[in-house]
């Protein structure tokens, strides 16, 4: 079992779900206070149908090609989800769960023609849906990274902006930092995230990795600064714990597996997180109640007057 | 000079016309109370004028220039309930964010930077609240970070969107206070109000605004019972006579 870590196609594997998460806790972290959570969900149903088209167009698998395919597709689903919003009365939420499930459906069928009639060759179209990190080659992990790390530079180096776009924006519009600019780098981080990682992750599951960190961390800290390293740092492990464990058994989709992990990370934040964990909510209670009682003395009690 | 010069401003809001013919020129100096209805257009004309909502046809001009290359010496207060107070950061972090135009984008905030907005929260009577987390103030509180965040943008021309709505009594003494003093300083403000009562106290102007200007001058000549019901339909009782 051990050969597979150290063989070192599976150690770069592993080391780009690493960056890979991070990147997604990181673009998560701006999604949640953005309070579109549910858009990296939409988007990565929506990125499915793109992949499929590309693949039925090129005939074999070309991972470039491919992400170009899911980044055509998602940002068609963006585009009509605001669509949608701004010309009809339907909310956004419904409006993403609209074009989610539709695209999905689309991308379904279109699989299943695709697998119909093609050859052998579209095997690996499967791990596009439930993620197969062993199935990347070398050049597909040099992409997955390249991407990944200038997601993290953009986000870093514009610490302060994002900051200020996201708590307000009209504010941030007012000292002439554009809206439109920021909304555009942010569509299109997310929509790079997602397709560099829906072959590790698969599109389904996707979303786990962007709302689940950024979660996570709220229960610990109230900062936006340090939750946005923690929902980095809570992304990338559940990234690499996730890939390793699906590499034990031989065809373990990793999708699954990293959302297993991510949920573990949420689970203990959950309970244990300094700032809002139940556990400490718990304990904070009955500090202050023994506090409480010592402080107040113990004074001969009056008797109740009545008022007449 | 002037300092903010409205032509033939229009606007609409979702299905609604909710701005025409508007037209003014704002005295260099004043403090300025926008009156006006539910629905008149207030906040709408303070988003048009600074570009965060389209115009359907006018010109605005700021110190005989445009917007964007006065940016810096403009200033905005949003409504409170405009941002999410959920978001996790303190009161200093705010009030820095009014020194990001000359902080500068990319670069981070230095320890100049940080006793300046440190001055203005002890301006505003919240020094002691500098790394409290902003979820965990006071609605008057909110609205003395948002003004100490307008205080440090040392700009020349204010818009404040209803500074006074919601807040505790200290808080609106703090507020009237520094506008006072933003007034004697030479700066121009410009506030979305609500108590007619107060409008007499507060603003040396008023402007009566109901879809387009009824009125517009210094207090005591046009702040009358006649162009108060007019701006207000009649159903409006005069206060002076209850």
């Amino acid at each position: 079992m051990l050969d597979i870590f150290l063989s070192p196609n599976a150690q770069w594997v592993l080391f780009s779900t690493l960056i890979l998460g991070t990147a997604a806790g990181m673009v998560g972290c701006l999604s949640y206070w953005k309070r579109q959570s549910l858009m990296s969900d939409a988007l990565s149903h929506a990125a499915l149908p793109g992949v499929v088209i590309a693949f039925s167009i090129l005939g074999y698998k070309n991972l470039p090609f491919m992400i170009f395919g899911a980044a055509v597709s998602a940002f068609i689903g963006a585009w009509l989800i605001q669509l949608i919003r701004s010309s009809s009365r339907v909310k956004e939420d419904a409006a993403m769960g609209l074009i989610l499930s539709v695209f999905f459906g689309l991308g379904i069928m279109l699989l299943t023609v695709v697998s119909r009639k093609g050859g052998g060759n579209q095997a690996g179209l499967d791990s596009f849906i439930f993620g197969q990190a062993a199935s990347m080659v070398r050049t597909d992990v040099y992409t997955m990274m390249a991407v990944a790390i200038v997601i993290i530079a953009v986000v870093i180096i514009g610490f302060k902006e994002w900051k200020l776009f996201l708590f307000d924006p009209d504010f941030a519009k007012g000292l002439g930092l554009s809206s439109r600019l920021m909304d555009g780098l942010y569509l299109a981080m997310l929509v790079l995230v997602i397709v560099i990682g829906i072959q590790a992750v698969g599109v389904i599951l996707m979303a786990a990795l962007l709302i689940i960190p950024p979660v996570s961390a709220h229960y610990w800290t109230m900062s936006f600064k340090r939750m946005l390293v923690l929902s980095a740092i809570f992304g990338g492990g559940s990234g690499l714990l996730g890939t390793l464990i699906s590499t034990m058994g031989k065809g373990w989709p990793t999708g699954p597996f990293i959302v297993i992990a991510s949920a573990s990370i949420f689970l203990v934040s959950v309970l244990a997180g300094t700032q809002r964990g139940l556990l400490v909510r718990a304990l904070q209670l009955q500090l202050q109640r023994k506090q409480h009682r010592l402080e107040s003395r113990p004074i001969p009690r009056q008797p109740v007057k009545e008022g007449k | 000079m002037s300092v903010l010069k409205v032509e033939d401003l229009s606007a609409s809001y979702r299905k609604n016309k909710v701005l025409s013919d508007v037209n003014f020129n704002v005295k260099p100096g004043s403090l300025t109370g926008i009156i006006g209805p539910n629905g008149a257009g207030k906040s709408t004309l303070l988003k048009v004028m600074l570009e965060l909502h389209p115009s359907l046809s006018g010109k605005v001009s700021f110190f005989d220039s445009t917007l964007a290359k006065t940016k810096r010496r403009v200033g905005y207060v949003p409504q409170r309930g405009s941002v999410d107070w959920d978001f996790p950061t303190n009161a200093l972090d705010v009030v820095l964010m009014g020194l990001y135009g000359k902080i500068g984008w990319f670069k981070w905030p230095s320890k100049q930077d940080k006793e300046l907005a440190l001055e203005a929260l002890a301006q505003m009577g919240m020094a002691d609240y500098a790394d409290r987390q902003i979820s965990q103030l006071s609605g008057g509180q909110q609205q003395r970070v948002f003004l100490a965040r307008a205080l440090v943008q040392d700009a020349d021309l204010y818009f404040m969107d209803e500074p006074l709505v919601g807040v505790d009594a200290a808080t609106e003494t703090a507020i009237m206070t520094t506008l006072k003093r933003l007034k004697s300083a030479g700066k121009t403000v410009m506030v979305v109000h609500h108590d007619l009562l107060t409008v007499e106290d507060y603003f040396d102007h008023v402007m009566l605004l109901n879809r387009t200007i009824v009125e517009y001058g210094k207090t005591d000549e046009v702040f009358t019972k006649d162009n108060v019901q007019k701006t207000y339909g009649g159903s409006l009782r005069w206060m002076k006579e209850a």
